[in-house]
């Protein structure tokens, strides 16, 4: 009965991953596909990697959405973990009025925030990559948020109460006590603002100035001809980063706990 | 340990970021150059600014209205401008481009004055506009697949491909389907007319498989629909992509359109602007930009340097004979656009 | 006020300065016209035949998409808790991984899996079975909205079962307690806040993605997110736009409220 319990439970994962991973083995086909087109195949071949870093336009773009994506997801983490903290904090109307408004980039379609965030910052700002950048952060902030409230909810206030008790003042108990309770809100978190920050391509583009390209502006900007291979090449190559950095860590972490059970 | 790593990785993006912002201070020898995506081969801007010292910033846009929103926000300040004939119009009699003398320059030549009376309909004295590139919209066949010559917009309302083509899903080009098929002008103001493309249109939905902008030729590259309408250089570039894939141009007329840059009213430094729209017809620029882009080029030079592949179709060069039959789009009174809107709204929701 | 709730201070600030302010800028332009001057037109615009369809069927649509992420979600997690895959670093990265993946390039692969001529159909006529059309239509567009927020709604429950304490569950089971019963007393209760924010995160953003409309359903259904948007840039009629987007705020913040008043883990400490 068990077995047959962990059967479907695994079938089950695996039926997800499935629908999930699908489109993601096509687009990796196509990045090795020789012909122009995404749908005929006309061959193996590696140019499209080549190409890749052969072209500059690429390359820049991929620097650009890193950066904005890595500096926006840490900042919107470090103001969504400290807000979230307080809001936790907050009597029970003022929760509700502060959620209401963190929800508004959430709720609100792309490009309403895209065109109202522009239409603000050209009044004190040159468009560029700094205001794409806070555009980033605004719309990232409430993930974050909406990421570690749930921990916040549940964890063991009493706990961090009881280190106060004992002595500890505020920052060392937040540091050992708080903030590992935490931590896999706030890494999810800070995943999700990350990810989300490198698929934006509304509010990006209405918030860019001329020259700042990220990935994705590149590819919608792509799309009246037909996006080329690279982009797939390019979307293979941060899968497979990714992977291995999954890999290795899983390695790591399961060497780790070895170790602690040999002591 | 960790914290500390942390915290330094923090402050290195921080300060990278504040790095980068500083980069976007306009430097004085540079111009801002807005275009539609994929228009121009990035290797032409790299020869510009090695030859001339001007950095070039480069902002593409999916679509004119996208172009004509951020350029209108003021959110940029471009000083010249790719976009086609109805939103040049626009442009023009808002008054947000510059008169420019074309004359001096000195690829003047290579640009054919059929192309500049092309653009007469939008700019009537050749004082704003430069053409660029030019094409029409037709419809993309599977030869396999069809039975007999297609060259009408009958095949699409007729249901003898029903469920097995694709209709553009942008406002103008759906009516201008429709309107051409019912022997009116696609510019038409009156009402009963529209009215009239409107039912067709409606009737016509559920024999449509999709109603797509970009994907058209992928669709039908891949096998997935027999006919589709799509733009002269999409059609040209499925022909290679799979033979068997004609484009054709339908015999009641189609859209005639050209896309041309313009230099803007913001725009301080003209003498750089020129220097980039004389460098675009130059021959060997305008060479380089053809062969990345494949749409029917206004420039001498590429028209006679064209292989006969290139001649022989008609996507990227029609006769005059169906060039005089086709219309370019004027820019409509906001009455009958506030109408189009309306119904098209009620076309899709249908 | 007390202490702890002034760490929210700087994100107040900000929330101010690059949300409140931006959205009243879209509240002026949804009470004016093009003169300028004041006017409910573009609010009451939602009830035109027209917008009223596209809502109903957002909405239609939206809550399908959402009772579909969270009955694939729930059994995911359960299997994922299951087998032990809890606390291990990798298991939120392989969910959430696909979307590294620019969302337009999954989009058309997962077009082209669906498509007349597509991967599926390829293994149907393998396997002998019949073709399916299922491309532009409206089972496409929700599968691809599902994939779009599926990893979104399965992020969220899994961060709050991860913190249920096992020894609460083995207690139940040791008193007898059957899975479906450990499922419905325990689990479920414990993990409405992930809940509750994975159906924030996948219900409203359902109604806006006109991105996954225009692809999958072949431009032949329109979300209230195409029109918006449709508002925005081919018609240019901001003003209407924002008055649609707002109607459409109101709305999503009064179904808020609802789930939050029904939201039973507000002072959470009581369990412990």
């Amino acid at each position: 009965m068990e077995r047959l319990k962990n059967f479907i439970s695994k079938a089950y994962i695996f039926i997800i991953l499935l629908f999930l991973y699908a489109p993601i083995a096509v687009l990796i086909v196509s990045s090795f596909n020789d012909s122009k087109s995404r749908v005929v195949w006309g061959g193996f071949t590696l140019r499209w990697y080549r190409g890749v870093f052969e072209s500059d336009q690429i390359m820049d773009a991929l620097f650009t959405t890193m950066i904005i994506s890595l500096s926006a997801s840490l900042i919107a983490t470090v103001l969504g973990v400290m807000a979230a903290i307080g809001i936790s904090a907050m009597k029970k109307r003022s929760y509700k009025a502060v959620m209401a408004v963190n929800n508004i980039p959430m709720v609100n379609a792309d490009i309403v925030i895209g065109i109202s965030l522009m239409l603000w910052f050209i009044k004190f700002m040159p468009l560029g990559f700094m205001s794409v950048l806070l555009a980033h952060i605004t719309f990232d902030v409430p993930y974050v948020i909406l990421s570690v409230m749930p921990k916040l909810q549940q964890m063991n206030v009493s706990v961090y109460e009881a280190a106060r008790d004992l002595g500890a003042n505020a920052v060392y108990a937040f540091f050992k006590v708080v903030l590992p309770q935490l931590y896999g809100g706030i890494l999810s978190g800070f995943f999700l603002a990350f990810t989300i920050s490198m698929d934006d391509f509304v509010v990006t583009y209405f918030t860019k100035g001329a020259g700042v390209d990220t990935l994705s502006t590149l590819i919608y900007g792509e799309l009246k001809k037909g996006i080329k291979p690279e982009m797939y090449a390019l979307s293979t190559i941060i899968f497979a980063l990714v992977l291995i950095v999954l890999i290795v860590v899983n390695i790591y972490s399961g060497k780790e706990e070895r170790a602690v059970i040999d002591h | 340990m960790k914290k500390k790593f942390v915290v330094v990785v923090f402050m290195v993006l921080l300060m990278s970021s504040c790095l980068m912002c500083g980069c976007n201070k306009a430097d004085e020898n540079s111009i801002t150059v807005f275009n539609y995506g994929m228009y121009m081969d990035p290797e032409v801007l790299k020869i510009f600014e090695e030859e001339t010292g001007i950095k070039v910033k480069y902002e593409e846009a999916p679509t004119p209205e996208e172009l004509y929103t951020k350029y209108k926000s003021g959110a940029v300040k471009y000083d010249v401008l790719c976009t086609s004939e109805y939103m040049l119009q626009r442009l023009i009699n808002e008054g947000e481009l510059q008169e420019v003398d074309f004359s001096t320059l000195k690829n003047r030549d290579n640009i054919g004055d059929e192309y500049f009376d092309m653009c007469k309909s939008f700019d009537p004295d050749n004082k704003y506009v430069m053409p660029y590139f030019w094409g029409t919209v037709g419809i993309l066949y599977d030869k396999e697949k069809v039975h007999g010559d297609v060259d009408t917009w009958d095949v699409l309302f007729n249901g003898e491909y029903a469920g097995e083509f694709i209709m553009q899903n942008s406002m103008r080009d759906a009516y201008m389907v429709a309107l051409k098929q019912l022997g009116y002008s696609i510019n038409t103001t009156n009402e009963a007319e529209l009215r009239e493309a409107q039912e067709l249109l409606i009737d016509q939905k559920p024999d449509v498989q999709s109603y797509l902008v970009d994907e058209v030729k992928d669709e039908l590259v891949a096998g997935n629909a027999t006919l589709g309408v799509v733009y002269s250089g999409e059609g040209y570039y499925a022909g290679e992509e799979r033979e068997g894939l004609v484009y054709c141009i339908p015999r009641e007329g189609t859209n005639l359109w050209i896309d041309c840059f313009g230099v803007t009213k913001d725009c301080k430094n003209v003498d750089n602007a020129m220097k980039f729209l004389d460098y675009l017809c130059r021959e060997d620029c305008a060479k380089i930009n053809f062969d990345y882009v494949k749409y029917a080029s206004p420039y001498l030079s590429v028209i006679e340097t064209m292989t006969d592949k290139e001649k022989a179709s008609s996507a990227i060069n029609p006769s005059k004979e169906i060039i005089n039959n086709c219309e370019i789009y004027v820019q409509l009174p906001q009455e009958t656009t506030d109408l189009l809107n309306a119904l098209w709204k009620e076309l899709k929701a249908e | 006020m007390n202490k702890r709730s002034l760490w929210s201070g700087p994100y107040i600030l900000w929330m101010i300065g690059f949300t409140v302010i931006p959205f009243c800028m879209i509240l002026h332009y949804a009470l004016t016209d093009r003169d300028g001057a004041f006017t409910f037109r573009n609010l009451l615009a939602m009830f035109e035949p027209v917008h009223l369809k596209a809502m109903t069927v957002s909405v239609e649509v939206a809550f399908f998409c959402t009772v579909i992420c969270i009955l694939l979600a729930y059994p995911l997690v359960i299997a994922m808790k299951r087998l032990g895959l809890f606390g291990k670093s990798y298991t939120i990265l392989v969910l959430i991984l696909p979307m590294w993946i620019n969302f337009i390039l999954r989009l058309l692969a997962l077009q082209m899996i669906l498509s007349n001529n597509g991967v599926l159909n390829h293994i149907f006529s393998i396997l002998g079975l019949p073709p399916h059309e299922l491309a532009n239509t409206r089972t496409a567009m929700m599968i691809g909205i599902v994939y779009d927020y599926l990893p979104y709604m399965i992020v969220s429950i899994y961060n709050s079962v991860a913190d249920i304490d096992d020894d609460i569950i083995e207690a139940a089971r040791d008193l007898g307690a059957g899975s479906l019963t450990v499922f419905f007393r325990i689990i479920l209760p414990l993990s409405v806040p992930g809940l509750l924010s994975g159906i924030v995160m996948v219900f409203v953003p359902s109604m806006t993605s006109f991105v996954t409309a225009n692809i999958m359903a072949g431009g032949k259904i329109q979300l209230i997110g195409n029109i918006i948007e449709q508002e925005f840039i081919t018609t240019m009629d901001w003003h209407l736009g924002s008055g649609l987007s707002v109607i459409l705020m109101i709305f999503v913040l009064l179904s808020m409220a609802f789930t939050s008043r029904n939201d039973p883990d507000y002072g959470m400490s009581k369990i412990w």
